[in-house]
């Protein structure tokens, strides 16, 4: 804290540090230290920069790699699908025409955008980051300011290396005490969505602090900073740490040497001062938290997975009362059925919230020795082809592949269906991912979100299932 | 980004409230690479029929209304997602202005960031510009930015009113890039002191 300045919360350090300008109404001009670009939303961006006879003006600070269409078959003969093809190979020649880094298709770094930001050491404490994709809040887990943009906005920081954006307003999310056992920071953050609801979060930034925050690792800790936006805020963050810098020092694009030493000692001034003032704040107790799935089709309808299919007569208006039917007859379910008593037809271990190696390593755990249960369809997706190979240098990918496990190669993949990993019409899956919503995962497709681990009990069983029941404490 | 000064063009009538974005332009249209093309699926599930053929109700499957370059409209215009391409689907058709009660934000401001003029009027005033829309090769409408006015065909003029500083932006064809571009001094310098406190961040 500086001498007469108030004391400040990370996000207004963050923030404050990349004012430009502040413009006569309050919009701020924010300088944004890192662009990641994937193939879905930065074509037509590139192409307003063509017709302008404009230039990237840092091509330092922006790395581009496909995701969201690219198949997780073996792709070393292309992609079949025409249209995710081109959106690829479109990728492929702007960053060639504008010098953008770029982590080709069959390049072992290659991965979710989100999984390879912080892999790489792109992502550092006290930055801001940007990406035209909502789950730029992940990269809020190692202490820097992040969100997703708009294609529009995607090209003002191409162009520009800015953003017209007016502060948030704070909200302390603190997770008090120790997680008990069977439970990750996915039951973590599916009880923040259960308490505050889907737009709980609506024109914040959350900071997660408290103990069982703390006690997470870095993969944990972008789970739940992944799923601030389905939170309703545009990002979340963790203040950064010695588990921090642990985590950054010695990757590829992290500072080395004489600049690593002054980097951590600007980071360790990040930490929101003693006394900063929130907007909002929220506490929960982490002992309290069970294993959780969602029943319904947006991520707040969270359930401890003991428990049942809640009965919408129980809501207190007609509207939601209404909302509730609907959802449950999307989802095929009907009230009091016992979580538990619900089978699985796909289980997808993956996504940005869950695709690292520690997610790969937990669901691992339950898979071992078993058997994917009788038709069931089972696969694995690493978050980028690093974790893959990590995953394989460790013979996960064998214990997977002996319990009947597909292991796939790296990419969004069934978290959204936009490549061939799709569920049909009326199939019911445990997926690791964060969206709900009808048809995410294909159109009819309905989805139990839960954690790596829930999500291989399930596989195993057949039907949504407690995972401390198949784990020795 | 191009100028929106004054147009004179065909108003096509579209009253039907709350028209969100997946009706301007449905989901599976955004697998594409590009804002330009995106006009031949704008309003498609109206437009066509499910054999894929044009459906003749529609308006804008008629004359002269295929040339329409306004749209009168119902109010809460544009809700739903944020998606980019219903204005570019919008430009793309030749739509250069949307006339209606109120729009949803998103759309609203994605509008002006795509030179396209959207215009709130009351109920009643709109309810008289769509009986404009319907005079078919008549339902001329001249809009001019710079004196804030809609000219209707019987020549009688109707003060809007708009963000002085939209105004400006689109009169001259200035996007947000340009404006922020116009502060490039200013971000010169941001960036010179960040080069020399965390240099490891700069290639
Ligand atoms: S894994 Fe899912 S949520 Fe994450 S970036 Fe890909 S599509 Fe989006």
């Amino acid at each position: 804290m500086g001498e007469g300045t108030a004391p400040r919360t990370l996000f207004d350090k963050i923030w404050d540090s990349h004012v430009v300008e502040r413009l006569p109404d309050g919009t701020c001009i924010l300088y944004i230290d890192r662009h990641l670009v994937h193939e879905v939303t930065s074509p037509q961006a590139f192409e307003g920069l063509r017709m302008a006879g404009r230039r990237v003006r840092r091509p330092d600070a922006t790395f581009a790699v496909a995701d969201h269409n690219v198949p997780t078959s073996d792709r070393s003969r292309g992609i079949d699908e025409p249209e995710s093809r081109l959106q690829v190979e479109t990728l492929e020649r702007n960053v060639a025409e504008f010098g953008v880094p770029y982590f080709p298709l069959m390049d072992a770094r290659q991965g979710i955008v989100h999984i390879v930001g912080p892999e790489q050491g792109i992502s550092q404490p006290g930055l801001t980051i940007v990406c035209g994709d909502s789950h730029t809040s992940t990269h809020g887990a190692v202490g820097a300011l992040a969100f997703g943009i708009g294609t529009s906005e995607v090209e003002h920081v191409l162009a520009t290396q800015t953003l017209l954006q007016k502060p948030a307003k704070n909200m302390l999310i603190e997770v008090q005490g120790r997680l008990p056992f069977g439970c990750t920071a996915k039951d973590i953050i599916l009880a923040i969505i259960g308490r505050i609801g889907t737009a709980g979060g609506t024109g914040h930034v959350i900071e997660y602090a408290g103990e069982a925050i703390r006690d997470l690792d870095m993969a944990g800790r972008m789970t739940v900073c992944n799923m601030s936006i389905e939170a309703g805020a545009r990002a979340g963050l963790v203040a950064p740490d010695e588990k921090t810098f642990a985590y950054l020092k010695g990757r590829p694009y992290a500072p080395k040497g004489e600049a690593w030493e002054r980097a951590v000692a600007y980071w360790k001034t990040l930490p929101s001062d003693p006394g900063a003032r929130y907007d909002t704040t929220v506490t929960l107790k982490a002992d309290e938290i069970v294993p959780l799935v969602t029943w319904g089709t947006s991520p707040e309808d969270v359930v401890p997975i003991t428990g049942a299919v809640p009965d919408p007569d129980s809501e207190t208006t007609e509207a939601r009362r209404a909302a509730k039917r609907r959802m449950l007859e999307y989802m095929g379910l009907t009230p009091g059925t016992r979580m538990q008593d619900i089978r699985v037809d796909v289980v997808f271990i993956g996504s940005c919230t869950n695709g690292r190696i520690e997610d790969l390593r937990a669901a691992a755990a339950v898979a071992k020795g078993r058997k994917v249960a009788e038709g069931v369809r089972a696969m694995v997706v690493p978050g980028s082809g690093l974790v893959k190979r990590q995953a394989e240098d460790e013979g996960l990918d064998r214990i997977f592949r002996e319990a009947g496990f597909e292991w796939r190669e790296a990419g969004c993949s069934m978290c959204l269906g936009m490549n061939p990993d799709q569920l049909r019409p009326g199939q019911r899956c445990a997926s690791t991912s964060n969206r709900n919503f009808e048809g995410r995962q294909g159109p009819g497709g309905r989805t139990h979100l839960m954690s790596p681990a829930m999500a291989a009990a399930a596989a195993v069983t057949g039907r949504l299932a407690d995972v401390r029941q198949l784990v020795a404490h | 980004m191009q100028p929106f000064t004054t147009l004179t063009g065909i108003a096509a009538p579209l009253p039907i409230p709350n028209v969100d974005t997946d009706k301007i332009i449905p989901a599976r249209f955004l697998k594409t690479i590009k804002r330009s093309g995106l006009g031949r699926n704008l309003f498609d599930a109206m437009r066509y029929l499910p054999d894929g053929s044009e459906n003749p109700d529609f308006i804008l499957n008629r004359e002269p209304y295929r040339r329409a370059e306004i749209l009168v409209a119902g109010p809460n215009f544009g809700c739903g997602s944020s998606r980019e391409h219903a204005p570019w689907a919008l430009l793309d058709f030749g739509i250069r202005c949307v006339i209606a009660p109120d729009f949803a934000d998103i759309f609203y401001n994605n509008c002006f960031k795509n030179g396209i003029l959207p215009i709130k009027l009351p109920q009643e005033i709109c309810d008289a510009l769509m009986e404009d829309a319907r005079l078919g090769a008549n339902a001329r409408l001249t809009v001019d930015l710079e004196r804030q006015v809609v000219v209707r065909p019987n020549g009688e003029e109707i003060r809007f009113e708009i963000d002085p500083f939209r105004r400006h932006c689109l009169l001259n064809g200035l996007d947000d890039i340009g404006q922020t571009m116009a502060h490039a001094a200013k971000i010169d310098a941001y960036e010179a002191k960040r080069r020399a406190a965390e240099p490891w961040l700069f290639a």
